[in-house]
């Protein structure tokens, strides 16, 4: 299985972002989470299966009730998601520099 | 070295914004975008056709490590020397749906200048797809290619 790829596709969805935004300033239960959504409870279980299936969410079994919290270690992991990305271009334009101050110092 | 290349991609977004100052006049930097050759160089691809011009368009390929032709294509709708281009970005051959890029050139000084490209695509989703591709092929083909051409100028 490709986590990586995963990962990506849980957080295209707008229902999972708007989850982990809610779960990101609080520890809740599913019935919780579902509460703050129209979409029906096995939707939103759903949704939570496939976050926490990603490493997104960890649950945390406090008694009888199962907590949600953010997993910040692969949060951080999909924030920098965008640098490779960043390099690529980074490389080029510090090609492009090189290449057009040697064009310069011909002329 | 410094990274003077800067994204700016809000979340859930369907574009995004790239900028870039350079150690270059203006003049010399739209000169990158407008001469086939030095596309080739700075970009790593093979230039098969670039007309600068409203309506014109333009044909790139690539040929990676393991021998395989990618192609990219677009149309220019805008070639404003020193100041703009806008352009669609195509990969060929794949799901990918074409994109509208906007490309600003800025003075900055009579040495200086400045690279602002607004990239829109078709949905948050294809961006973000895009932007996990494995760039690390990428950035390897890009140093073999800086490599060829700084043996080729010794």
């Amino acid at each position: 299985m490709n986590l990586r790829r995963d990962v990506f596709q849980a957080i295209a969805d707008p229902t999972r972002r708007a989850i982990l935004l809610l779960v990101a300033s609080q520890s809740l239960t599913a019935g919780a989470i579902a509460s703050n959504f129209d979409t029906a409870r096995p939707t939103v279980s759903k949704h939570l299966q496939i976050l926490t299936g990603c490493e997104l969410l960890e649950q945390e079994q406090s008694g009888r009730e199962v907590y949600y919290h953010i997993n910040a270690k692969k949060m951080k992991e999909v924030a920098d998601f965008i640098e490779p990305f960043r390099k690529m271009w980074d490389d080029r334009f510090n090609k492009l520099e090189t290449i057009m101050k040697k064009y310069q110092s011909k002329k | 070295m410094e990274q003077k290349t800067k994204i700016d991609a809000e979340n859930g977004k369907q574009d995004l914004v790239i900028t870039r100052e350079f150690d270059l006049p203006v003049e010399l930097l739209f000169k990158a975008y407008e001469e086939a050759d030095i596309v080739e160089q700075w970009m790593g691809t093979k230039v098969l056709k670039l007309e600068n011009k409203k309506h014109g368009s333009y044909q790139f390929e690539t040929t990676d490590p393991k021998g395989n032709i990618h192609g990219f294509n677009g149309v220019i709708h805008e070639f404003i020397p020193n100041q703009k281009i806008t352009r669609t970005f195509e990969m060929e051959n794949t799901p990918f749906d074409a994109w509208l890029e906007f490309l600003e050139f800025e003075k900055l000084s009579d040495d200086t200048s400045k690279l602002t490209m607004h990239v829109i695509y078709k949905s948050a989703a294809l961006r973000d797809q895009l932007l996990q591709m494995p760039f690390a092929q990428g950035i390897n083909i890009a140093h073999n290619r800086i490599q060829d051409i700084l043996n080729k100028l010794k």
